[in-house]
């Protein structure tokens, strides 16, 4: 091509500096006057996750039987951080900004887990947890849904464990992100296995966890159905919820709420 | 100058990205395990190629040799990035499902191969429909991969069950190979095949002859 004015060096800064800043007021705009509406859209993302392992909001619903939406039916829930060690609650943190898994990155707010701690392969727990409490309506603990998070076979699932008013059983397991094999373990998100959680028995007499994903259950009422063709995802979600109800994770928090501890 | 309808509807099966450039596969694998992933995905694409077309056409005059491919990268990675924002906003759920892919787009060889092979050298109009019609070749056929991905692979369509599988206590065994990407490889060369048969013209002339096997011991 003949060099024409096209092909001059000014001609070629001019271009691209119009071009891109065009280009970077166009991106920014959309950023900027979006980021609230996806904001809103990440808030309430969490909020239906946390319902729906909480069996508050049918999945793949956004308002339960009543029609009501999650923003109303979270109304009901009280979020308060917690001292994962001591299982104290804390006021350290705002619960409703506090970001518990950006917290495990960073060293100040979290602890090294050694090999024989880090069942749920996590590397780091974060030092404070966030746990969500349905209160009835005499201020009672209804139900409590604490965030769980451990190793699959491809990589980290992220969910919520929804425990009953007696803080010992189960009511639901609801995964809101993974990455497991679709139709094997994928079926971590399959409803009716979902629904074998309900009730399920998490610790034995002396308080430790004790449900196991098995391939064929016995009498034992902790034991729940394995996920067929999925052993190691399976064993990652037997091992997560080992972690996070036991003395690294929640353990602590619930046993001094068994003991009569108030919110 | 090419007439405007043939420029629209020459991609969708006469000379179609997927089928007979065999571009853009990436992405024809990896978003078509549900159809409505698929929709918003063909939507997202047939945007950004159209718009990309007509701003590279507009600035086709004044943008230096050197420098064109980047300016058309940048132009396109705008307009992606406009996409994945507004999905972001407006469909939150499908875009957490869709995640990279959205991204990706700015890698999607259609985008840019419209944009050097035909915006560079056509007006802004012309272009708009040529970018169009690529994006609606690319949807056509991702649609086609869809819907006998997912009701093979699940058991669903848009979500709504209508094979029940057995894991929900039906029939259906579902076949877990159409939820991975190679089902999408199987579907996307049978789709060829079925088209080349429709229009024999797009079969290719073959590279070489295979020399018939003259010694016989071979075959053992």
């Amino acid at each position: 091509m003949p060099a024409g004015p096209r092909e001059g060096i000014k001609n070629i800064l001019v271009v691209s500096v119009v071009v891109c800043l065009l280009c970077s007021i166009i991106v920014s705009f959309t950023a900027v006057s979006l980021k609230p509406a996806q904001d809103a859209n990440k808030e309430l993302d969490r909020k239906q996750n946390i319902l729906r392992a909480a069996g508050l909001l049918p999945a793949g619903a956004s308002t339960d039987s009543e029609g009501r939406g999650a923003a109303e039916l979270f109304e009901s829930f009280e979020v308060r951080a917690v001292d994962l060690d001591s299982g104290r609650f804390t006021d350290a943190v705002d619960p409703l900004v506090y970001d518990q898994q950006r917290a495990a990155r960073i060293t100040d707010s979290s602890r090294d887990l050694t090999p024989q701690e880090d069942i749920a392969t996590l590397g780091r727990r974060e030092n404070l947890g966030l746990a969500y409490f349905k209160l009835d309506s005499e201020g009672e603990i209804e139900r409590l849904v604490i965030p769980v998070r451990g190793y699959g076979l491809w990589g980290t699932l992220y969910g919520f464990l929804a425990i009953d008013r007696d803080l010992r059983s189960a009511v639901g397991l609801s995964f809101y992100t993974h990455k497991e094999t679709p139709g094997l373990g994928g079926e971590v998100d399959n409803e009716q296995w979902k629904a074998s959680w309900a009730g399920i028995p998490l610790f034995d007499d002396v308080g430790d966890p004790t449900v196991r994903l098995v391939k064929t259950r016995s009498d034992d009422p902790s034991e729940i159905d394995a996920l067929s063709g999925a052993t190691l995802t399976t064993r990652g979600v037997e091992n997560l919820i080992a972690f996070w109800t036991g003395d690294l994770g929640y353990g602590p928090m619930l046993e001094r709420l068994r003991a009569g501890v108030t919110l | 100058m090419a007439s405007g309808k043939k420029v629209l509807v020459d991609p969708i099966f006469d000379n179609n990205p997927i089928a007979l450039q065999v571009l853009g596969i990436c992405s024809a694998l990896a978003v078509t395990i549900s159809m409505s992933n698929t929709l918003v995905m063909c939507a997202a694409v047939i945007f950004v190629t159209t718009l990309s077309n007509v701003a590279v056409s507009l600035v086709r005059n004044h943008v230096p040799t050197n420098i064109r491919i980047i300016v058309q990268m940048t132009i396109i990675a705008s307009l992606v990035i406009v996409v994945d924002q507004v999905l972001q906003a407006l469909v939150y759920d499908i875009s957490k499902r869709l995640s990279v892919f959205v991204g990706l787009i700015i890698t999607n060889c259609i985008v840019l191969g419209r944009a050097e092979a035909f915006a560079m050298q056509n007006p802004p109009g012309l272009s708009a429909l040529d970018g169009l019609g690529n994006a609606l070749g690319y949807s056509v056929i991702l649609l086609l991969v869809a819907v006998l991905r997912e009701p093979l692979g699940a058991g669903t369509l848009m979500g709504v069950e209508i094979l029940k599988t057995v894991n929900n206590g039906g029939w259906f065994v579902p076949n877990g190979m159409m939820l991975l990407s190679p089902s999408a490889f199987f579907i996307i060369g049978l789709l060829i095949w079925a088209l080349r048969e429709w229009k024999p013209e797009q079969a290719e002339e073959p590279d070489f002859e295979i020399a018939p096997n003259l010694q016989y011991r071979e075959a053992f």
